[in-house]
């Protein structure tokens, strides 16, 4: 290839990396609107709080450590070579034309600060998912803690096992753009987190029976829905690294139909499931199933057709319905439904990669579900309860009456009726 | 000088202003409050379970009248803001003792 051709591919590549990152911070906007809706507006503040920070955390703790445990290479596949630094390379100009001229097929094809960018967005992801499910009665400090830990160690350790080449990508689990590594890790530490804090208060009634909490703001979720939809083109587009040839621009185009066909049947389904069961046409749900077709679609959005895609998405939104019915019976208090979304939905997408794609197999799949949820609801279990014991992690039954907008950020997100002006 | 509140089903508020008006009642202060009476609540579904709403959203209407208005008042409301279906509300009629007009300092029945 001419020398112009290969640094027009280069840039282009790494313009479209940069983009596709761009998108998937932008996820972090769309969780923060649609947990914002989901609760009540007195816990308002405290839950874009909490969003927010725990997206500078997390780019903090995977740019200190967490990109150089992930992909700075590892012996043996289990542990990291190294634990701390940081690995972030651009090639030079001479070295990337240098090793094109040597293999056209296998050379640096884009800006190595681009894939750090990339990578860095979907920690904070994962990190997200949790924020969901503790929402309404957790302490704020505790869980920006916990981060800490998961966006600096625990992610990027079993995202090493996959995406940097360790143990379960040699064993042949596949796990395109993370229905695993991201979803199904978040919500592992999620699940953790929720089985120690307990319900909120009011969630169920003295005789056991589920009291429903409302969330306040339907337009916020309905808004977070789309702007995570919209963030999820990168996030599978993305990830499949490149467009800079004619098979890529295609395999691309093919990944953005598949999953926006999957979000769709994921709504449809859920919208439906929950007319059938309940009889009314419940939002919340539906929203729910958009994002558990995105989840499913996830672990393989290139290889099945968009029909294909379009099941996968079905089975996903139909099984969200049942999976946020039966979390609420089994007590485990979820305001978002962020287990069943992304865990339940998660191990779903991750099975589904055996539909589609030749090179898949059940067992490899089942080892990785098994391993990466083993891991991260452990070590976040672990976490969670040293964090319990030291400095506790829920705050007072009072402060919860009231709201922790007020009790953990001194402010409400509304305030109507403020003292004087002058 | 009477006070006459009126709590009301919130969709006939426009109806009661306008028949007010057509009686020559000069001013109005409405509240939207919640409450229950006879219909009690009704159960709502969010996320398949239920859950009971115990108080209702109602609109409570207070006009301030001279006692020969009253009765016509009363017409007035009545028949603006029912539907014959229950929940419809209530009248409650109270003693006014004094009335004044903030603006030029008048009082009594001169102030309504």
């Amino acid at each position: 290839m001419e020398t112009d051709v290969i640094e027009i591919k280069y840039a282009l590549d790494t313009f479209y990396f940069l983009m596709c990152g761009a998108l998937v911070m932008w996820m972090a906007a769309g969780f923060t609107m649609l947990e914002s809706g989901l609760v009540r507006s007195k816990n308002t503040t405290e839950i874009l709080t909490k969003n927010v920070a725990l997206y500078a955390v997390s780019c903090v703790m995977y740019l200190l450590m967490g990109y150089t445990i992930m992909y700075g290479g590892s012996d043996g596949g289990i542990l990291p070579d190294s634990w701390f630094g940081n690995s972030i390379a651009n090639a030079s100009a001479e070295e990337v034309l240098a090793g094109a001229a040597a293999d056209a097929g296998d050379y640096t094809y884009y800006s190595g600060a681009s894939d750090f960018f990339f990578q860095v967005v979907f920690v904070a992801t994962a990190m997200s998912i949790v924020s969901g499910a503790v929402a309404e009665r957790m302490k704020l400090w505790s869980f920006l803690a916990f981060a800490v830990v998961m966006t600096g160690v625990i992610y990027p350790l079993q995202g090493m096992w996959k995406w940097g080449g360790g143990f379960l990508d040699a064993a042949g689990f596949l796990d395109f753009a993370g229905s695993g590594v991201v979803h199904m890790t978040g919500a592992a530490a999620a699940l953790a987190a929720v089985l120690l804090l307990g319900a909120r208060k009011g969630k169920y009634r003295a005789d056991g029976s589920v009291s429903p909490i409302p969330g306040a703001n339907m337009p916020m979720a309905a808004l977070g829905m789309f702007i995570l939809w919209v963030g999820w083109f990168g996030f599978n587009g993305g990830s499949e690294l490149k467009v800079s040839d004619i098979s890529e621009a295609n395999a691309v185009a093919d990944i953005f139909v598949n999953t926006n066909a999957a979000a769709c049947g994921g709504l449809i389904a859920a919208l439906i499931t929950a007319r059938f069961m309940f009889g009314k046409a419940d939002l919340t749900m539906a929203i729910n199933g958009a994002l558990a077709g995105l989840v499913a679609i996830t672990a393989e959005p290139l290889t099945p057709g968009p029909m294909l895609s379009t099941l996968i998405g079905i089975i996903g939104g139909t099984l969200v319905v049942f999976s946020v019915v039966t979390f609420d019976k089994l007590k485990i208090d979820d305001p978002v439904g962020a287990i069943s979304v992304h865990g339940v939905v998660g191990i779903w997408g991750l099975l589904a990669v055996c539909f589609s794609n030749p090179d898949a197999t059940l067992s490899a799949q089942l080892m990785g579900i098994g391993v990466i949820f083993a891991w991260v609801f452990g070590a976040s279990l672990v976490v969670w309860f040293i964090l319990k014991a030291v400095v506790g992690i829920r705050v007072s039954e009072e402060d919860e009456y009231e709201g922790v907008d007020i009790s953990e950020c001194g402010m409400e997100a509304y305030p109507e009726f403020v003292s004087g002006t002058k | 000088m009477k006070m006459i509140t009126a709590v009301i089903k919130p969709f006939k508020l426009d109806d009661v202003r306008e028949a007010l008006a057509d009686i020559g009642v000069q001013g109005l202060t409405v509240t939207e409050v919640k409450g229950f009476g006879r219909q009690k609540g009704h159960t709502e579904l969010y996320r398949g379970a239920e859950y009971v709403v115990d108080f209702l959203p109602k609109v409570k209407a207070e006009v301030a009248v001279t006692d020969d208005m009253v009765d016509g008042t009363v017409e007035a409301i009545v028949n603006a803001a029912q539907t014959g279906k229950i929940g419809d509300g209530k009248i409650f009629i109270s003693e006014l003792n004094e009335i004044i007009r903030i603006r030029t300092g008048e009082t009594g029945d001169d102030a309504v």
